[in-house]
């Protein structure tokens, strides 16, 4: 802040807990090697991240379903530019696929080239442990369509 | 319902405005905007306070800001609607008058982003998405979020890279003569493609910038701006808003923006009038490619038709509907609650053709002229009609 006289204020550190109870199936799932979304049984929308209640009819009866997690990428980044938080992470893509379970879903693409992601390629949604340990979701080139 | 006009505006200079704080920030839009109504700070019984915060150290900005006007016993509010919390405040403020509740409101748009690092504000900004799902794990970035709609809109209508280049290109060239700009210079399209990427396909000059800034008008009723004769009040006819969902995977497609088009058909119904009455826009141009997607979902020309209207120069002065010619969120800055007030204050000043230089001024027909205002990737949005 060089330029400007200013006074530094008391210092915040902020980490929140996020509850998980109720879509707690999902992340057990990853763990298991599964994606789970949801279903309103009441109306049958899909939901993909998963949700406890229904916010189309107002249903909270819902059902777990696994996803078979096939689709292709309907647009992409390449996160050049990166948050502190992810500062020891190297470049990313992150893409957005439709699955042809009828949901789409937004998670880094791996094990691609840059140069080879593109509008329309195969890919398919996995689990996976992070690095840290926690479980989370990635696209990766689906190779039996991409050939 | 009764009828709103705008009768007096201020605005601060953008940029790196480490030389006040918020409350002083805020302070010179308002001392501006009094003054040009011709009212003081004792004639304002509402207040509304768009800013988002966080970056700053005062928790409730709103209380601060009026107190230190001397505002403080007025009805007072701060409205957050992301980037378009300017927009948000002013509807507020809109909507206290037309109801009848008060007969003169005072809207103030505030951002003071620079008093943490940059590095910081990527991190709030990427937050700012459908946090669990979006930054948790995958760390987006506000740029991220729009390269994620310019690669859709690209590979959809065939605009490239110099298609967004040539809006950050037009809105550095009036950016570059409006004295209260933060990025007071001109850039050259080699420029433009050649700086470093954010997140692709955009680069730095695709990104407007990091600034502190503030924007204030006031509002009056019919019966008030009679009492006070004001000379040009300018009219708002139209507003329209609304909203789309959080999550970007639970969206329908990526080459426009819902909720501007719901909220422009909503505000142009409202006036009566079609997009082809505009004679001057300011849209939210966060990104470049928020400008071209905004040409087609605010109407003003068909679907993939963004990318002619900047390549044949139809946004500039002289061409069909000239946009951002006060340089934009791009070139202007976006302080990202003062940002909606700003866009009022340029149109108000557009329509009583006092737009400073004059070389900015846009020729009018119709003396209609539309603000475009949205918060986050259209997770709101406000659409204003001005009627001189």
């Amino acid at each position: 802040m060089a330029g400007f006289p200013s006074l530094r204020s008391k210092k915040l550190v902020l980490e929140y807990n996020i509850p998980i109870s109720k879509t707690l199936k999902f992340w057990e799932g990853l763990k298991e090697g599964k994606v789970f979304a949801t279903r309103c049984k009441m109306c049958g929308r899909l939901y993909f991240p998963p949700v406890a209640d229904c916010g189309e009819c107002y249903s909270s009866d819902i059902e777990w379903v696994e996803l078979r997690g096939e689709g292709r990428v309907i647009s992409f980044t390449h996160v050049d530019v990166r948050p502190p938080s992810f500062r020891g992470a190297p470049p990313y893509t992150v893409a957005i696929a439709e699955l042809d379970d009828g949901v789409k879903a937004l998670a880094w693409l791996v094990g691609a080239e840059k140069k080879d992601v593109r509008i329309g390629m195969r890919v398919r949604l996995v689990p996976r442990i992070s690095d840290d340990g926690f479980p989370l979701y990635v696209l990766t080139p689906h190779a039996a369509d991409n050939s | 319902m009764r009828r709103v006009a705008v009768i007096g505006v201020g605005h601060s200079k953008f940029g790196d405005r480490r030389d006040v704080n918020l409350k002083e920030l805020a302070f010179e839009s308002v001392k501006q905007a009094l003054n040009d109504a011709g009212v003081t700070n004792r004639d304002i019984p509402y207040v509304s306070v768009g800013t988002v915060g966080v970056w700053y150290e005062e928790p409730f900005p709103a209380a601060a800001i009026a107190e230190y006007c001397g505002l403080s016993g007025a009805g007072l509010v701060r409205v957050e609607a992301a980037c378009a919390s300017g927009s948000a405040a002013v509807y507020n403020a809109y909507s206290a008058i037309a109801s009848g509740l008060a007969d003169t409101a005072l809207v103030i748009g505030v951002e003071k982003m620079r008093q943490v690092d940059s590095l910081t504000v990527v991190e709030l900004l990427g937050r700012a998405g459908s946090y669990l799902w979006e930054f948790e794990n995958f760390g987006l970035t506000f740029p991220a979020y729009y390269a994620l709609y310019a690669t859709a809109y690209m590979e959809k209508y065939g605009a490239t890279e110099e298609d967004l280049a040539l809006v950050a290109v037009k809105n550095h060239k009036y950016g570059a003569v409006n004295p209260l700009a933060h990025l007071q210079k001109e850039i050259s399209l080699e420029d433009a493609l050649s700086s470093y990427v954010v997140a692709w396909p955009l680069k730095l000059y695709d990104c407007s910038p990091i600034t502190d800034g503030s924007a204030a008008v006031v509002l009056a009723s019919e019966e008030k701006v009679r009492e006070l004769r004001i000379e040009t009040p300018v009219w708002i006819a139209g507003l329209g808003y609304s909203s789309e969902r959080s999550t970007l995977s639970y969206r329908d497609g990526f080459i426009g923006i819902d909720a501007s088009v719901k909220a422009s058909r909503m505000a142009y119904k409202m006036a009566g009038i079609t997009p082809d009455a505009i004679d001057v826009a300011s849209v939210h141009d966060c990104f470049t490619i928020a400008e071209l997607m905004a040409y087609e979902d605010l109407g003003f020309c068909k679907r993939g038709e963004g990318i002619k209207m900047i390549r044949e120069g139809q946004t500039e002065i002289g061409g069909k509907i000239p946009v951002n010619v006060d340089g934009g969120l791009k070139s202007k800055g976006h302080p990202i609650g003062a940002t909606g007030v700003s866009m009022i204050v340029e149109q108000t000043k557009q329509l009583r053709e006092e737009a400073q230089p004059s070389i900015r001024q846009a020729p009018l027909k119709n003396y209609v002229a539309l603000t475009h205002n949205v918060g986050g990737t259209g997770h709101y949005c406000y659409v204003t009609v001005l009627r001189r």
